[in-house]
C-alpha cells in the first residue's frame, strides 16, 4: 500500500533524557508506593509496583512512541480565541493565558509528523493539563488538518486522546469541531488509510463521542476512563453507585468497544507491529 | 390555550383570558369599546415582551410542554408518514422516531428526537435522551434513505443522550461518533432542523447535514446552561448567566456560522399556532429540497464536509 513505506533513519526506540533532579519522589495513584522520578521515567510514567499508568502529556507520549529526532510539529502557534467573549467566575480569555503560561503549551493537542519503528505517521495528542484536555476549534481544527496531511501524504494517523470533553467556553462551535473532526476521518476512511485510536485516561465527552471512537483500531492503556457521560453524571440521573471498574478499559474490552489493552511499555512495538501488518 | 403558563407569559395569558371572557357576554357597544381597548393593549404586550427575550426565556419557550414536537411536525406536515422501528441488535428506542412520508408529492425520511408530554409518554420516551439503539436505528434508516434516493429530514429535540449505565455498555459515544461520521458522507441531501432543544452530541448525534435550520425560539449548544452553571459555577443557580454565555439562539448560532436559516415562529413561540409553525416549516423544507435536489451526490458531500470543516475560530 503506498501509505506504507519504512524511512530508513531513525530505528533508535530510546526515550529523549530529561533532567530529572535528584530526590524527587512520587506516589503512585494506585499502591500508594513511593517511587523516584528516574525510575518512573524508566518505567515509562508507570508504576515498577502495580502497573498505575501516571498521566503525561503529549511530550511525554511523542517520546515513547516516536523515534527519536523523527517528530516535526503542526501548527504549533495555532491559539484560542474567545469567539462568544465567555465569562464564567473568569473571562476566558484569561483562562487562555493562564494555561499558555502554566503548561507551556498553545492548547490542549499538539500534532505533527514522525515515525514509529521507521514507519512514518501523522500524530495528534492531547494534553490534559491544558483546561482539563478540552476540545474546542483549536483542537478540533489541528486534528483535521492532521487528518488531511495523513490522507494527502498517504501516511497512517495515530490519535491519542485525553480529555473532559468538549470545550464549553467556546459554545456551539466547540460542538461543531466534533462533526468537522467526524467528516475528515470519513474521508480518510474513503481512502483506506489506517487511523489508529489511542485512548488514555480519561477520555470522555465530546472526544470520546468523536475521533476517540472512530478509529479502525482502538487501543486503550489499562484502566483508564472511557465514557460519554461522566461517572457523576450518571451517579446523579440513576441515583445509585457504579458498579466497580466501569467505564474503565477492561471494562470497554469486555463490551467490545476497544481492540485492546495495552501497556504503555508495549505500546511503540504494538504500534508498530499493527502498522505493519495492515501495510503488508 | 396552553396549559402551562412561563412567568413572562402570564400578562399576556391574562389579558387574553379577560378578552375572551368579556366576548362571552354579550356584543354591547361599550363593552366592544373596552375590548378594542385591551386588544390594542395585549398586542403591546406581546411585541415589548417577545422583542426581548433573554436568551434563558428562549430555553424556557424551547422547552414549552405545548411545543410541537417530532410526530407534531410529522402529523402536520406529511402523508403517508410509515414509522419504522428498531436497530436489528438490540431495541427499538422510542426516544428517537424515524420514517418515511411524504411532503406535498417528495417522499423522504423523517429522523427526530422525540419527547413525551405527560408522565406516561416521557417515561415512554425517556424524555427524548436517546440510547445508543436510537442513533443506530436513525443510521440504519439513513442508509436505506440513501439505497432508495430519498432525501433525509432531521428533527433535533432533545434534552442530551441518556447517561445511563446500560447506554454507555452499548456504546453511546460510539454510536454518537458512528453516526457524525457516515451522516457526513451520505450522498443524498440531508436537511437538520432544530425545533427545540438542541443538547450537545445527544442532538448532533443526528445533526449532520447539508441546511441547518433552526426555530427562531430552539437553543442549540455543546451544554444545557443547567449542567454549564453546575460546573462552571458549581452551583445549579447560574443558568440564566450560562445560558448568556454560551450565546445558544438561532440568532447567535447563524452569527457563528452554524445555523444556514432561522425558522419563524407565530408570535408567542410555536406552541401557540402549532398549525402555522408546521406550514413555515412545509414550505421552507420544499424551498430547501428543490434546491439541494439540483446538486450531484459527490459535490453534496464534498460541500457537506467543506461546510463543517470551515466552522471554528481561531488564531495563528
Ligand atoms: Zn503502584
Amino acid at each position: 500500500m503506498a501509505w506504507f513505506r519504512r524511512s530508513k533513519e531513525n530505528i533508535s526506540t530510546s526515550v529523549p533524557k530529561k533532567d530529572i533532579p535528584d530526590g524527587m519522589w512520587t506516589k503512585c495513584g494506585g499502591c500508594g508506593e513511593i517511587i523516584h522520578r528516574k525510575l518512573l521515567e524508566q518505567n515509562l510514567f508507570t508504576c515498577p509496583k502495580c502497573n498505575y499508568h501516571f498521566r503525561i502529556g503529549s511530550k511525554e507520549y511523542f517520546g515513547i512512541l516516536l523515534d527519536a529526532g523523527s517528530f516535526r510539529e503542526m501548527d504549533r502557534k495555532m491559539r484560542a480565541v474567545d469567539v462568544l467573549g465567555f465569562t464564567d467566575t473568569k473571562p476566558y480569555k484569561n483562562r487562555i493565558d493562564d494555561s499558555i503560561r502554566k503548561t507551556g503549551l498553545n492548547d490542549a493537542v499538539r500534532t505533527g509528523e514522525g515515525a514509529v519503528e521507521g514507519v512514518p505517521v501523522v500524530i495528534a495528542c492531547m494534553d490534559f493539563s491544558f483546561i482539563g484536555g478540552s476540545m474546542g476549534s483549536v483542537v478540533g481544527e489541528k486534528i483535521a488538518r492532521a487528518t488531511e496531511t495523513a490522507r494527502k501524504k498517504e501516511k497512517p494517523l495515530i490519535v491519542i486522546s485525553s480529555s473532559g470533553g468538549a470545550r464549553m467556553m467556546e459554545g456551539a462551535l466547540s460542538l461543531m469541531q466534533m462533526a468537522k473532526m467526524s467528516a475528515r476521518l470519513a474521508q480518510l476512511s474513503d481512502a483506506g488509510i489506517p487511523y489508529i485510536s489511542i485512548l488514555t485516561d480519561p477520555t470522555t465527552g465530546g472526544v470520546t463521542a468523536s475521533f476517540a471512537m472512530l478509529g479502525d483500531i482502538h487501543i486503550a492503556e489499562p484502566s483508564a476512563l472511557i465514557g460519554f457521560a461522566g461517572p457523576r453524571v450518571i451517579r446523579q440521573t440513576i441515583g445509585k453507585d457504579l458498579p466497580a471498574g466501569f467505564q474503565r478499559s477492561e471494562f470497554l474490552l469486555e463490551k467490545g468497544f476497544v481492540d485492546m489493552i495495552v501497556h504503555r511499555k508495549e505500546l511503540k512495538s504494538t504500534l508498530a507491529r499493527v502498522l505493519n501488518l495492515l501495510g503488508s | 390555550m396552553a396549559r402551562v403558563i412561563l412567568d413572562f407569559e402570564k400578562p399576556i395569558i391574562e389579558l387574553e383570558q379577560k378578552i375572551a371572557e368579556m366576548r362571552s357576554y354579550s356584543d354591547n357597544l361599550d363593552i366592544a369599546e373596552e375590548i378594542n381597548k385591551l386588544e390594542a393593549k395585549v398586542d403591546q404586550v406581546r411585541r415589548t415582551v417577545y422583542s426581548n427575550l433573554t436568551r434563558w426565556q428562549r430555553v424556557q419557550l424551547a422547552r414549552h410542554p405545548d411545543r410541537p414536537y417530532t410526530l407534531d411536525y410529522i402529523r402536520l406536515i406529511t402523508t403517508d408518514f410509515t414509522e419504522l422501528h428498531g436497530d436489528r441488535h438490540f431495541a427499538d428506542d422510542k426516544a428517537i422516531v424515524a420514517g418515511f412520508g411524504r411532503i406535498d408529492k417528495e417522499a423522504v425520511l423523517i429522523v427526530g428526537h422525540q419527547k413525551g408530554r405527560d408522565t406516561k409518554s416521557n417515561i415512554e420516551r425517556n424524555f427524548g435522551m436517546p440510547n445508543p439503539e436510537g442513533y443506530r436505528k436513525a443510521l440504519r434508516l439513513m442508509q436505506l434513505a440513501v439505497k432508495f434516493r430519498k432525501p433525509i429530514i432531521t428533527l433535533l429535540d432533545t434534552p442530551g443522550a441518556y447517561p445511563g449505565i446500560g447506554a454507555e455498555e452499548r456504546g453511546q459515544a460510539e454510536a454518537i461518533a458512528r453516526n457524525l461520521l457516515e451522516m457526513s458522507h451520505l450522498p443524498v441531501p440531508i436537511i437538520v432542523v432544530i425545533i427545540g432543544e438542541g443538547a450537545s452530541g445527544g442532538a448532533l448525534g443526528i445533526g449532520v447535514g447539508d441546511r441547518i435550520l433552526m426555530f427562531e425560539n430552539a437553543w442549540y449548544s455543546v451544554i444545557a446552561p443547567e449542567s454549564c452553571s453546575s460546573i462552571l459555577w458549581r452551583s445549579w443557580e447560574y443558568k440564566e448567566q450560562a445560558a448568556e454565555a454560551l450565546k445558544l439562539t438561532a440568532e447567535d448560532l447563524k452569527e457563528q456560522g452554524i445555523v444556514d436559516r432561522i425558522v419563524p415562529e407565530p408570535m408567542g413561540g410555536a406552541h401557540r399556532d402549532p398549525e402555522k409553525a408546521a406550514q413555515t416549516l412545509k414550505a421552507i423544507l420544499l424551498e430547501e429540497l428543490r434546491a439541494l435536489k439540483k446538486v450531484k451526490p459527490e459535490k453534496l458531500v464534498q460541500e457537506r464536509i467543506a461546510k463543517f470543516s470551515a466552522m471554528g475560530s481561531w488564531k495563528e
